[in-house]
């Protein structure tokens, strides 16, 4: 079974299917690892072990009867921001605790019809709000490589359970880099595809014009199988895009000969650690030697990105977040009149950055600075949008790091939120611009913390981005489990 | 600076938040120098620039209005801190003069 951490999901399923192992044993394996490891990462919110046991079970009985699937029997981890029919949703927020959806997110309808087993609920900061996994109103996740350090966020504990082998691999999402980052900073593979690839239907919505969901993984083929599963259009959700999505899995294995590699040169001038620029400049050199060429590309509003991004998503959070009044579920804290409950169950109900957030979202929204800031933001994503559009008439993929740094202490950036939206710099012009973009490990830093190389596509290139990161997988041997959790 | 303590409060009211003294200090604080850090934008000139509200346009989406499934009202009501039969039960709204 020690091997099981090294394969990928196409390799289990073999094994499944010619009955070397079953479900059982392989749910079990993996309730046995979070019961051994997760006491020090902190990484799930709730294991659901008996509910992950009957799934397992009757994952084995189709196996049995000559029933496929592409997850068909395979323990996933959960981040619990997904409506899931009779568990406890929560989105690591006090307001939504005892939440039982009485309906499935479309993902989640996904990956029940594909057979997947549900180990449990990941943690994440409150609401996805955060870069770093503490604003969580439950617990703090550690990073895998060092417990003194965060994971990331807001995948924070989707990142670290994949790290650390909690789980097979596991669903995130991404709104201004919370699938790529905490990725990278925990050295697994990270997917947010593009704006409406994969439906939303279900996803507890923090600001429904930059979200997206994808999958967290140790390898770049299990992150085309799970996108095989989760990408394509879906009536529930009108921003869903109406195309087919390919097979990615075709991608893995084809060369990138004739690739052409944008570099943008602003993201490469200053205010990135050494190691980090280290790595890039060997990255680039080896996609070179596999045959791509490289192009220097300009992306000159990318420096506004982050000022653009939090007038955006503190707006339409605040009005996602006005359904939490204490009425159809959730918290409610009793007052004298109905606004007098409304404020007092969001009061006790929203953790500091949440609060943070909906006091700067109503006031760029509110009369009187509504053109100054929102108005001026939207026009200014233009501009980024722009940017992109003519950066990518010279390249076909796009390379930069996910994180200026490693993974950076607990508590370092609590008291500072600016520093902390500024972790965010280079996955946040992604999501403006409804672009995938995706983390792959490229190396260790000098104190041993991963760090991931981002790849930016071209709308609905999921593929050649895929296509590109298995060929770099396969060149460059990064350890993805650290080796007190193999 | 840019919002002073009165403004914070006011915005925590339309937003239905109440707050600590402590935290409308905090926050009075913390959001002048975000704000500060976005009226960086206003250095970029967006004469005649349209604003995206969706990066990735899809058209509105129009689907035929057929009689469906929907929620039962025992699955709507599941969650409800506080019901009467198949209601949601909430405070008094209409203000009422003694």
């Amino acid at each position: 079974m020690e091997d099981i951490l090294e394969m990928t999901i196409v390799q289990i399923r073999e094994l499944l299917q010619k009955r070397e192992i079953s479900s059982v044993e392989l749910t079990s394996y993996f309730l046995e690892r979070i019961k051994r490891f997760d006491r020090g990462i902190s990484a799930y919110i709730k294991v659901t072990g008996e509910y992950a046991l009957a799934m397992a079970r009757e994952a084995d009985s189709k196996i049995a009867s000559g029933e496929k699937g592409r997850l068909l029997g395979i323990p996933l981890g959960i981040k619990d921001i997904y409506c899931t029919k009779g568990i406890e949703t929560t989105c690591a927020s006090q307001i939504l605790k005892g939440f039982i959806p009485p309906y499935d997110a479309t993902v989640i309808r996904r990956l029940k019809d594909e057979g997947y087993v549900h180990l449990g609920r990941l943690n994440m900061d409150e609401f996805a709000m955060g870069s770093s996994t503490e604003n969580s109103s439950f617990q703090t996740t550690k990073n895998p490589w060092d417990l003194s350090r965060i994971p990331g966020g807001s995948s924070g504990g989707s990142a670290a359970a994949t790290a650390a082998g909690l789980c097979v691999a596991s669903i995130g999402t991404d709104t201004g880099g919370s699938i790529r980052q905490p990725a990278s900073l925990c050295g697994v593979v990270g997917m947010k595809p593009t704006y409406g690839r994969v439906s939303r239907y279900g996803l507890i919505a923090f600001a429904s014009s930059l979200d997206q969901i994808g999958p967290i993984t140790r390898n770049v083929s299990d992150c085309a199988t799970m996108m095989n599963v989760i990408a394509g259009h879906d009536p529930m959700d009108s921003t869903s895009i109406p195309q087919p999505a390919p097979d990615y899995a075709a991608s893995l294995g084809r060369d990138i000969k004739g690739l052409r590699i944008g570099i943008p040169k602003e993201y490469f001038k200053d205010g990135m650690e050494t190691d980090v620029k280290k790595e890039m400049d060997a990255s680039i050199a080896l996609f070179e030697r596999q045959g791509a060429s490289t192009v220097e590309i300009s992306l000159p509003h990318s420096e506004h990105a982050v000022a653009t991004y939090y007038i955006i998503c503190t707006a339409e959070a605040s009005s996602n977040l006005a359904r939490y009044d204490g009425v159809k579920y959730g918290l409610r804290e009793p007052g004298k009149d109905i606004i007098d409950m409304y404020k007092k169950t969001r009061f006790k109900g929203f953790g500091k950055e949440v609060k943070r957030r909906i006091i700067l979202g109503t006031y760029v929204l509110s009369s009187g600075y509504y053109d100054a800031y929102y108005r001026k933001a939207s026009k200014v994503r233009t501009l980024i949008r722009k940017d992109f559009d003519e950066a990518f008439k010279s390249c076909d993929i796009i390379v930069t790091p996910v994180s200026p740094t490693t993974a950076f202490t607990i508590g370092e950036r609590m008291e500072d939120p600016l520093a902390m939206y500024l972790s965010d710099i280079f996955t946040i012009p992604v999501n403006l611009a409804g672009l995938p973009g995706m983390s792959v490990p490229c190396g260790l830093d000098r104190k041993g913390l991963p760090i991931g190389l981002q790849l930016i596509g071209k709308p609905l290139d999921e593929a050649r981005m895929i296509q590109a990161a298995y060929v770099f997988e396969k060149e460059r041997k990064v350890e993805k489990i650290p080796e007190r959790y193999k | 600076m840019k919002i002073d303590k009165d403004v914070v409060e006011y915005v925590a009211h339309l937003g239905r938040l109440a707050l600590e003294p402590h935290e409308v200090e905090l926050y009075t604080a913390q959001l002048n120098r975000i704000l500060e850090y976005m009226d960086t934008l206003n250095a970029l000139d967006t004469e005649g620039v349209e604003p995206t509200s969706h990066a990735i346009p899809v058209t509105c989406v129009l689907r035929d209005d057929l009689v469906k499934d929907s929620f039962s009202v025992e699955d709507s009501i599941l969650n409800a801190p506080e019901k009467i039969g198949s209601s949601f039960k909430v405070p008094q709204i209409i203000e009422v003069e003694e």
